[in-house]
């Protein structure tokens, strides 16, 4: 029975609200110690050769500057690349910082200014002279096209391309209808607010504090104990709150290393900083030349499906998404083909954004799907029931749920699709085209081993600990929510602490499984001392609990009750005093079910429906409506889930329109690396968002039924503008950004 | 950043003597433009002359019937300022179109007048510029050019001025009052930035010693037949690709005045006179209006990425002398375009 009281699926405000808001929330450049000295770092100004000399000399004049570090004086850091692998590197050989003179991506730290004061190191910084000699590079993915290759060795956690089913060349052939067309999008950096930063404090013996701004502090401590050779005991990494990341803090970032190297090599504290224009010459979502070919019958049964990428990687790692195997899943086809291969590129590895390969895939795929609509004549939402997947023949499994068709209903619905005229141009606001668009949404709902501890004190005091991260999606405010639920406190006595690499074993935040392996841990430590607490108040003599068993009571305002007659009850100081103790504490660690995975796929899903108005003259496009409907299991907390799928939602209205990291490859060089020119969504860019949440039920993906909620809102956006973009002005657009040039 | 000496002038004698005397030396105002390049190390100023304490800061009437902007009116002021808004209205509206509010708070008129152009390449001191160094080439000609000049660019440099208020200025004819070691002069909007040709490093003809004192407005006649329109990669807060300030004069029916300038298009605000005059003594129309977009880009050149622009800037130009003959002009707060 649902408890009317309870805090989860209540919508909740932050709990970490008020600090965030006051500044008390301190970020991992905003911790001071008192020997710090600050680092800058001299980026390389080419893309790929090698340093012939470099010249510190002036550098080092400059007053305050304590040392700069090159490759001619870099500490030892460990030999293998082994050591330098993080938890989520892809296979190849991980950068290694200052390790020596080649030069493999522009932008490349070449050395490393500390002094006294930022200021110092800075100018220092602007006087080291670097003289390189120049190889050939290649930037440009198209140029690369022809050498790409199936990477040997994959990457643990993505699933590489199913095997080829049927015969989709002969049901191509066969096929009446067909679609065939090439589809792109610009390389995209996340752009977190926070730009990455290490503070590191020299706590003396060797021992370390690591303020990083990472999403999960315990690869970053793996990674400094294995490069530094130090033991794991001595590395602390924090990173109570993290500024945004997207992705772009999954693995350690140089500025780590660097911080690291010079607080070990100087045994004093240091922090270093990067600037906004270095924050583009690390991670980014890779460039990918997608081919997609569809063949349907004349009522729209897909009978082919083959979609081909070519995705960009560096020339040191085989970075690998998952991007052609949405084409096989989100549709009922029975003759498939699914490619992906690498080209190396001379930039820095790309990395995971934001629901990465789905939101690169999908955009193509359910902009296809539209062409096919069009093609046959038929309503893509009707194109979309027609061709409904009811299991998953990439895998052939059973879904855990799939609440797919009601998010079309519902989502429809709420749009008043029905009211839109298939025709393009054939919707006016005045002087504008109105188009109407659709596409689905799809993300895996993953579930990862975590552990949690829970403590609670006589007093009532409930605290809850998990290395887990909070990157902005919530995480502090469902935990204190399911924790204040478990054991009937209020969700003010509840503190969570996370963040921190002393605490109990958790991932990485990503992938959107933080909600669902985080929570379960915490519930399932809750849970252990929910059980503590009851063996506690039956031993008191006459307990009025004597004989109940756990699934007889309720924890609520501070007692044990027994369900159905709530007079009967043993506070839970009353129990902690008749066993003797002033807490009760439990740690728990849950992992996936090895059989439910095999036996289940476990997808999130939405539908998402946009209206742009466009002045075609001029080429400006407003989204001026955006209904979302999202089916993620069970909503934890309504309002901080909103916000997720909403951020996502703006974030694909970014990569619809805007969002475009510009290469010069003469230079080999992201040239577009600040805020001004690199455009992501501003507020005139967004109108009205309407994020639905789906009722689904799934009591199989992970023990608290939900499905993670951070990446799902960018998945399809693209393609309902671009969709609704066409539909408008019959401008059909495969290439993203859709810049006003692209409508002249 | 490199280190600098801070001077803080307390009159403008002393601005113009310690710039005088250092070759090195920058004034500083807002600092919204300046702080950046120097935190970029594109500008390296051994000395740093605040001038934020000079009596700059009036809006006062002149004896022709304009008025006199202080170089130190922020940004903000001047837009809501009653009377710019009552007989400037373009003027107001072209500074909206720009930055943020909060950059529009510190912003101050002259220093907008002297930001510096918004290529990629200038910001980044890792790359090759003529305008940054002299005679290291420029790698916008055949790299990454979608925001460059499509008018009066040199093989030198194809960078565009970026500032929407200056677009309203060469509309509206104002001229800049300056003063340095040689006494004060006054320089129409038109002569005051250049053009590239081979000294891009030179974005205008102020002098080194010379601090802009005040802006110059005569007095204007359009009553609502203005507009100014920026078209841009998103809807706010975004330099402009192109746009328009056009004024209109409209007596019995024929245009007897017409003004237009183009930003985001030339190393400078770019007014054509040529255009204006295919306007004037003409109904406005549909069909003059694109004589006039002919005549305007007649001579424009595009690059791998900006090519678009001529065509753009075609229908911007078209749309908004459509926007000040029927009086409507655009809305900065309304991003829907009129
Ligand atoms: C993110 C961003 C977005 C922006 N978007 C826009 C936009 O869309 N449209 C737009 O028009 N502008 C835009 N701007 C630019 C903004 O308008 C300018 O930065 C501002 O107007 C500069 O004024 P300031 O007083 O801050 O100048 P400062 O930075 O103080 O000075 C700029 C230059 O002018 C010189 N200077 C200043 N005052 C005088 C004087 N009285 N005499 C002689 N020399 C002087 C300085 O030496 C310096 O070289 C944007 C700026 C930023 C940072
Ligand atoms: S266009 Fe001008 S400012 Fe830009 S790189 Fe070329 S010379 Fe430098």
């Amino acid at each position: 029975m649902p408890n009317p009281e309870a805090y989860v699926g209540r919508p909740t405000s932050r709990v970490d609200g008020p600090a965030k808001v006051t500044g008390a929330a301190r970020y991992a450049a905003e911790y001071f110690a008192p020997d710090l000295a600050y680092g800058v770092v001299v980026s390389s100004a080419i893309a790929r050769g090698r340093i012939t000399a470099i010249d510190t000399a002036a550098a080092l004049a400059v007053p305050g500057v304590i040392h700069v570090f090159t490759h001619e004086n870099r500490p030892r850091t460990a030999w293998l690349d082994y050591n330098y692998r993080d938890e989520v590197a892809p296979p190849g050989s991980p950068f290694r910082p200052l390790h020596g003179p080649e030069i493999q991506f522009s932008g490349q730290p070449v050395a490393l200014v500390v002094a006294e004061s930022f200021e110092a190191a800075g100018y220092a910084a602007s006087l080291v002279k670097v003289e390189y000699e120049a190889a050939g590079h290649v930037t440009d993915l198209e140029v690369k096209r022809h050498e790409a290759y199936v990477p040997k060795k994959k990457r643990a956690g993505v699933k590489p391309p199913p095997e080829p089913r049927g015969d989709p060349e002969g049901a191509f052939g066969a096929a009446p209808v067909h679609v065939d067309g090439d589809y792109t999008h610009a390389i995209e950096h996340h752009n977190p607010m926070e730009p990455h930063a290490s503070t590191v404090v020299w706590e003396g013996d060797g021992k370390l504090t690591i303020y990083d701004k990472v999403q999960g502090s315990q690869n970053s401590q793996k990674y400094v104990a294995s490069v530094f050779g130090l033991n794991a005991d001595d590395v602390r990494v924090v990173n109570a709150y993290v500024g945004g990341a997207f992705g772009s803090g999954l693995r350690p970032q140089y500025q780590l290393f660097l911080a690291v190297m010079a607080a070990l090599e100087l045994k004093r504290s240091v922090r270093v900083v990067l600037t906004r224009d270095q924050m583009f010459t690390f991670t980014h979502r890779p460039h990918a030349l997608q081919t997609i070919r569809l063949g349907a019958d004349e009522e729209g049964r897909l009978m082919s499906v083959r979609h081909d990428v070519v995705q960009s990687t560096s020339q040191f790692e085989d970075y690998q998404e998952n991007i052609v195997n949405w084409s096989g899943l989100m549709y009922r086809c029975d003759n498939v083909a699914l490619t992906h291969k690498l080209a190396q590129i001379d930039t820095y590895t790309p990395g995971d954004m934001r629901a990465p390969g789905a939101t690169t895939g999908v955009f193509a795929l359910e902009i296809a799907m539209d062409e096919l609509a069009e093609r046959v004549g038929i309503d893509p939402v009707e194109l979309r029931l027609r061709n409904y997947a009811e299991k998953d023949q990439d895998e052939n499994k059973e879904f855990t749920s799939k609440e797919l068709r009601e998010c079309y209903r519902i989502g429809a619905e709420r749009f008043g699709w029905s009211r839109r005229n298939p025709a393009p141009r054939s919707m006016r606001d005045g002087r504008e085209l109105v188009g109407w668009g659709m596409a689905t949404g799809c993300w895996e709902a993953y579930f990862q081993k975590t552990s949690a501890r829970a403590r609670l004190a006589a007093g009532g005091e409930l605290e809850i600990a998990t290395a887990s991260s909070d990157i902005g999606t919530g995480t502090y405010t469902i935990l204190a929510q399911l924790a204040a639920d478990d054991l009937g406190v209020p969700i003010e006595r509840v503190a969570v602490r996370i963040g921190d690499s002393s605490l109990p074993a958790s991932p990485i935040e990503g992938g959107s499984w933080t909600a669902a392996s985080a929570g379960a841990a915490v519930q399932a430590a809750c849970g252990a001392v929910r059980e503590k607490l009851l063996g506690l108040a039956r031993s008191i003599d006459g307990s009025p609990l004597a004989n109940a068993g756990i699934e007889h009571v309720a924890f609520r305002d501070g007692r044990i009750e027994l369900a159905g007659d709530p007079e009967r009850f043993v506070t839970l100081a009353d129990a902690m005093q008749a066993g003797g103790v002033e807490h009760v504490e439990a740690e728990e660690t849950v992992s996936p079910d090895i059989l439910t995975s095999m036996r289940y796929s476990m997808y999130t899903h939405s539908a998402i429906f946009a209206e742009v108005k466009v002045d075609e003259e001029l080429g400006i496009i407003r989204v001026t409506r955006i209904v979302n409907a999202v089916a993620a299991g069970r909503i934890l907390n309504p309002k901080t889930a909103r916000s997720q799928v909403l951020g996502g939602i703006v974030m694909g209205v970014g990569m619809a329109l805007e969002e475009e990291s510009m290469l010069d490859h003469n230079l080999g060089r992201f040239m577009n690396h600040n805020f001004a020119e690199y455009h992501v969504p501003v507020n005139a860019d967004i109108h009205d968002i309407d994020v639905i949440f789906v009722p689904e039920h799934d009591d199989k993906a992970n023990p608290l039924g939900v499905k993670g909620l951070g990446e799902i809102g960018i998945v399809g956006t693209a393609a309902a503008i671009a969709n609704a973009i066409y539909h408008a002005t019959g401008k059909r657009i495969r290439a993203l950004p859709i810049t006003p040039d692209k409508l002249l | 950043m490199n280190n600098f000496e801070y001077l803080r002038a307390e009159t403008l004698d002393q601005a113009v003597a310690a710039a005088a005397a250092n070759p090195a030396a920058k004034f500083i105002a807002g600092g919204t433009n300046l702080v950046d390049l120097m935190k970029y190390n594109v500008e390296r100023p051994e000395r740093v002359i605040d001038i934020t304490r000079l009596p700059l800061r009036e809006i006062a009437p002149t004896e022709e019937g304009g008025l006199l902007i202080g170089a130190l009116v922020p940004n903000s002021d001047l837009a809501y300022d009653e009377r710019i808004q009552a007989c400037y209205p373009l003027l107001a509206s072209a500074i909206l179109a720009g930055a943020s509010p909060q950059l529009r708070n510190s912003a101050t008129t002259g220093g907008n007048l002297l930001q510096r152009t918004r290529c990629y390449y200038f910001y980044d001191p890792g790359t090759p510029c003529n305008k940054r160094e002299p005679g290291t080439g420029c790698p916008a000609i055949e790299g990454q050019n979608r925001i460059h000049a499509i008018l009066g660019t040199s093989e030198h440099c194809i960078a565009t001025h970026p500032s929407d208020m200056c677009v309203g200025l060469a509309a509206l004819e104002a001229v800049i009052h300056v003063q340095g070691q040689g006494g004060a002069r006054r320089i129409p909007i038109g002569e005051f930035h250049r053009l590239p040709g081979d000294t891009p490093h030179i974005d205008t003809t102020l002098r080194h010693d010379e601090v802009v004192t005040g802006v110059e407005l005569p007095p204007s006649d359009y009553g609502s037949n203005h507009t100014y329109l920026k078209l841009r990669d998103r809807l706010s807060y975004a330099f402009a690709l192109v746009s328009v300030a056009a004024a209109l004069k409209i007596e019995d029916g024929v245009v007897a005045k017409a003004r237009l300038a183009l930003g985001g298009v030339a190393h400078k605000p770019w007014r054509d006179t040529a255009a204006e005059a295919l306007l004037v003594g003409n109904p406005p129309g549909r069909e003059r209006f694109a004589a006039a977009a002919e005549e305007v880009l007649r001579d424009a050149r595009g690059y791998a990425h900006n090519s678009f622009k001529i065509e753009l800037a075609r229908r911007a130009i078209i749309r908004a002398l459509e926007q000040a003959a029927a009086g409507t002009p655009q809305s900065q707060t309304d991003k829907r375009i009129r």
